[in-house]
């Protein structure tokens, strides 16, 4: 009888603490549901068109920490992160590769001669077929691998504050 | 944070832009077509708000809608489109929720609640009548209630 | 400086609900009657404070006075004055001043009417609706201020999203505040009732008109928002089982519960703790929803702008007021002490059983919308609940309720006989039968639930028909008799009559459009056509059209059916000046067995058109049960019985003799 009584407020004190702990959360952020299984099976054509330009097989290499990132010439964001990719792909024992997401090769060439190429590699996606494959919604994405298991994901551009979580995840990797 | 607001409204009204998109490939059987309405009203459509991928115009939900037709047609069962999309982009692609360990107060609550509530209902409905004896009235109460008396005696 | 007065007002109002909530609490608990009479000179000075404060905000709308920063924010100077004025409260800060204004109006009601009222208990309910009040006038001067200026003045307004710019969208919000507001007088009632210990037929008496008023206001609300979405977003969609959609949902369900609930302790004195808990709920569920749009913490089309320090702020408001209810109700419910009794076949049980599935229902709905948050919260899980799980479950509730419903209404109170209850039902029955046969002929190849919920509704129609019937002695007198029973029918019956029914046809519609709906798209040269169901439709011509704000393409449609009809229909698309943004305005043909919805648009290819075309069958009769419902209240709020007068305050005799 007193704990029928009490349920309601016991119901709503459980609420409360959801939401309490839901105000620090995001709900637009989604978890990949990739992370500690392998990268998807891909062979994505270089932008000159002329050969294969990125591959799995691409990302396994031992001796380095891959970096994958889906971007596009018509991707405003993907222009504010470019400092942060720069640093990223110049990071001593990191490989950095970018996929261009659905993007005329024409343009994303033209989009890197302008910022500059921090890419060790590029592949391009014209369909966005290999994107879903990774559970990319959107550019930018970047995806930190090691010997070919994706270990770590973000979503939207690198900002410059955010640039020490991803430093951190590459230190540990190599580890 | 009210920079927020515009991105949002943005995303609402991706849903109306202008270019209508149009599904070119729909698929011809009818039977099939109406297989593959049947499970892309259940995929979440990633980049709007509450929509299911047949209602949105967003790019990511026709490349879906496309996957979706292909695989029908290459012969794939419902289960194993669904664990194509689930293994990309994880339970949260579902609009309707898996019966899993988690998601179990979701689909047994309703059954748990009906019959609890139902068995609390079933017992005070069918309560017997309860003798108590009624608390004595204050003195106060007493002298109302005789004057209440001799004036319905007139 | 009319923004400066405006804000001083509001800081007087809230001068004003600190007093009102503080005096008349203590003066109930002194018995001073002094200080309980302080309540109504500041309900109603709080009222119109609150008034002038919203009166000078909607003047710098209609000036256009963009150094008020919400104005700058939310408006333009091209748009048209109706949505400029609508504008006032489509927004975070101008929604709470119309919170606020209503609070403080159904406050100044209570203290109007409620002259009957007993003193303490006038007062006491007073206190409550101004500390709730309190809470939000500190919110909008602590967080959100209305009638901030900005430094620097902006030549132009950032103008309103151009979907809030349609009248029905414009009344949406107004209804479905008045909605929520009004729960709050229950609420008060409510703790009201459980600071004093006690509650009598008299109490539920008060709470009946109250949250009869409240849900009439939610159900136009929450009707317009269906509407407005129906013919603005483009393919027909009328709910989505959205967060904030679920958020004026489930007071809904819960004040149809109370209402009902309300009637059992009127009739029989019982049933009162479980009522005093939905008056509490039902308003909680109203300012969750408040909770929902302005924190941030789900997703939602509906999102004002996100924020989570005002989200803290609101989330402590709510602990403090449903806690504190919740609390109170904890220690203070078994002071509350059963009367009558009821056969378990009667009408109060039928009421009770109404309450559980109702109440379950807004269960499913509360936890289907808050297990996403709670899954990420409690287990760093994400999980999505969309329409598929709601339509299933909430769907599968609805089969038992809505029977009970059809039953219910035949049972007499107290003790109703069950052996004439078969003879009497086994006409409809047997037509609802058929009726499902028939469907089910009709769209064989199609899903068996819908079916089964046709059948169900049908039956309920039938049933809300036949029980009139008797009640007029249909067919066993004279029909004059017979209409003249029906006219002297109290408006009340009146009332219950007609809201079942409305739900009945608001239900079959329901079932139809959602079940049978059927979806054609075409990418078109001018002078091609398509077909969809019985018509076919032929784009004859695209032209450019221009509005007060806006710039459209507009499509000439003739549409002709195979029994003969034919129309010409315009969908548009429109770009606004204001924004990049464009709307659908989508071309709506409307009869009874089903509407012709056709949106025309761009293609990424020029010279090409695509068209889209939905048919919706007995879409109207959701718009129609649903009006049909709400003049049922309307019924049911002007009849006499249950007007806010005084329940004979003074006359003693009255009460004691009041036999049940």
């Amino acid at each position: 009888m007193l704990f029928k009584r009490f349920l309601p407020l016991f119901i709503f004190a459980g609420i409360f603490v959801a939401f309490a702990v839901g105000l620090t959360l995001n709900p637009r952020e989604i978890p990949s549901a990739l992370i500690n299984k392998a990268a998807p099976e891909f062979s994505l054509p270089s932008l000159e068109g002329d050969s294969i330009g990125l591959s799995s097989a691409d990302l396994q290499d031992p001796d380095h920490i891959i970096v994958v990132n889906f971007f596009a010439s018509w991707c405003g964001p993907c222009r504010i992160e470019h400092p942060a990719l720069e640093a990223l792909g110049q990071t001593d024992g990191v490989k950095l590769f970018g996929i261009a997401y659905k993007d005329r090769p024409a343009h994303s060439l033209s989009f890197l001669k302008s910022l500059g190429n921090p890419y060790a590699k590029i592949g391009t996606d014209l369909k966005g077929r290999n994107a879903i494959d990774w559970g990319v919604t959107g550019t930018p994405e970047t995806f930190i691998l090691k010997d070919g298991i994706i270990r770590y994901q973000h979503i939207g551009p690198i900002h410059a504050v955010q640039m020490d979580k991803i430093q951190t995840v590459i230190k540990e990797l190599q580890q | 944070m009210r920079f927020l607001l515009l991105p949002i409204i943005y995303l609402a009204l991706s849903l109306n832009v202008a270019a209508i998109g149009v599904d070119k490939n729909r698929l011809s059987d009818p039977a099939q077509e109406s297989r593959a309405q049947q499970i892309m009203k259940q995929l979440r459509c990633l980049v709007c708000q509450n929509q299911s991928i047949v209602e949105s115009d967003a790019g990511l939900a026709v490349d879906l809608r496309a996957i979706v037709r292909e695989q029908i047609k290459a012969g794939q069962t419902d289960k194993q489109i669904i664990t194509f999309m689930t293994s990309r982009y994880g339970d949260w692609v579902l609009l309707k929720p898996p019966f899993k360990a988690a998601t179990a107060i979701l689909w047994l609550g309703p059954l748990f609640l009906l019959l609890i509530g139902g068995f609390f209902v079933f017992r005070y409905v069918r309560q017997k009548p309860s003798i108590s004896t009624p608390e004595p009235l204050s003195p106060d109460e007493e002298k109302r209630l005789k004057h209440i008396l001799r004036d319905s005696e007139k | 400086m009319i923004a400066e007065l405006g804000h001083y007002m509001l800081v007087l109002a809230l001068g004003l609900a600190i007093l009102q909530a503080i005096f008349p609490m203590i003066g109930a608990y002194r018995q001073d009657g002094r200080m309980m009479m302080i309540g109504q000179p500041a309900a109603y000075g709080q009222f119109l404070f609150s008034l002038a404060a919203f009166a000078a905000l909607t003047y710098s709308y209609i000036v256009s006075d963009f150094s008020v920063a919400v104005v700058a924010r939310n408006s333009h100077s091209l748009k048209p004055m109706l949505y400029k004025i609508s504008g006032v409260w489509g927004n975070h800060e101008g929604s709470l001043l119309f919170w606020v204004v209503f609070l403080a109006l159904f406050g100044a009601l209570v203290a109007y009417f409620g002259r009957g009222l007993p003193k303490s208990l006038r007062a006491r309910v007073l206190s409550i609706q101004a500390m709730v009040g309190v809470g939000f006038y500190l919110f909008m001067l602590i967080t959100s201020n209305p009638f901030e200026r900005l430094p620097n003045v902006p030549f132009e307004g950032n103008g309103l999203n151009p979907l809030l710019q349609d009248p029905g969208l414009a009344f949406h919000p107004p209804f479905l505040y008045l909605g929520y507001v009004g729960l709050s007088v229950v609420f008060s009632f409510a703790i009201a009732a459980l600071i004093e210990g006690k509650v009598d037929p008299a109490w539920a008496r008060w709470v009946r008109p109250w949250t009869l008023l409240a849900w009439v206001f939610l159900t136009i609300g929450i009707v317009l928002g269906s509407w407005w979405a129906y013919y603005e977003l483009g393919w027909g969609g009328w709910w989505g089982w959205d967060p904030v959609e679920n958020a004026s949902f489930m007071p809904w369900l819960v004040a149809t519960a109370l209402l009902h609930s309300a009637i059992v302790v009127e009739k029989r004195d019982t049933l009162k703790s479980w009522t005093i808990l939905l008056a509490i709920i039902a308003f909680s569920f109203s300012l969750l929803g408040t909770f929902i749009v302005r924190s941030g913490i789900i997703t939602s089309v509906h999102a004002f702008a996100t924020d989570p320090e005002r989200g803290m702020f609101i989330l402590l408001f709510l602990a403090l007021v449903i806690g504190g209810s919740f609390l109170l109700f904890a220690l203070r419910a078994d002071k509350l002490r059963a009367g009558g009794l009821f056969a378990p076949v009667s009408r109060e049980s039928g009421l009770v059983i109404n309450n559980l599935f109702l109440s379950v229902a807004a269960a499913v709905v509360l936890y289907g919308t808050l297990h996403p948050l709670l899954s990420d919260a409690l287990f760093g899980v994400k999980s999505s609940v969309g329409a598929p799980f709601f339509n299933l479950v909430f769907g599968l509730l609805m089969i038992p309720l809505v029977l009970v419903m059809g039953l219910g209404v035949h049972l007499k109170w107290k003790r109703a006989p069950l052996k004439g209850l078969g003879r009497k039902l086994k006409a409809i029955t047997a037509l609802s039968l058929l009726a499902g046969l028939m469907t089910l002929y009709v769209t064989y190849g199609g899903e068996i639930m819908p079916v089964v919920w046709m059948g169900v509704g049908v039956w309920l129609l039938l049933s809300m028909f036949q029980e009139l019937g008797s009640r007029i002695k249909l067919f066993q007198v004279p029909f004059k008799n017979s209409m003249s029973r029906l006219m002297r029918q109290p408006r009340s019956s009146w009332g219950m009559s007609l809201g079942h029914l409305g739900f009945a046809v608001g239900l079959i519609g329901i079932v139809a459009t959602s079940s049978w709906n059927l979806e054609q798209q075409k990418v078109m040269n001018i002078g091609e056509s398509m077909t969809i169901g019985d018509y076919q439709l032929t784009l004859d011509d695209v032209v450019a059209v221009a509005g007060p704000n806006y710039s459209a393409v507009r499509g000439i449609v003739s549409v002709t059916s195979t029994d003969g009809n034919s129309f010409i229909a315009r969908p548009e698309s429109r770009t606004y000046i204001s924004s990049p943004m464009t709307t659908t305005e989508g071309a709506v043909e409307t009869t009874m067995s089903g509407d012709l919805f056709i949106v025309v648009g761009d293609t990424q290819t020029s010279g090409r058109w695509a068209m889209r075309v939905y048919y919706k069958p007995m879409q109207v009769w959701l718009w129609i049960g649903s009006t049909i419902m709400v003049l049922g209240g309307i019924f049911s709020l002007s009849d006499r019985r249950y007007r806010i007068g005084s329940p004979q305050g003074k006359k003693k005799t009255r009460s004691v003799a009041h036999a049940v």
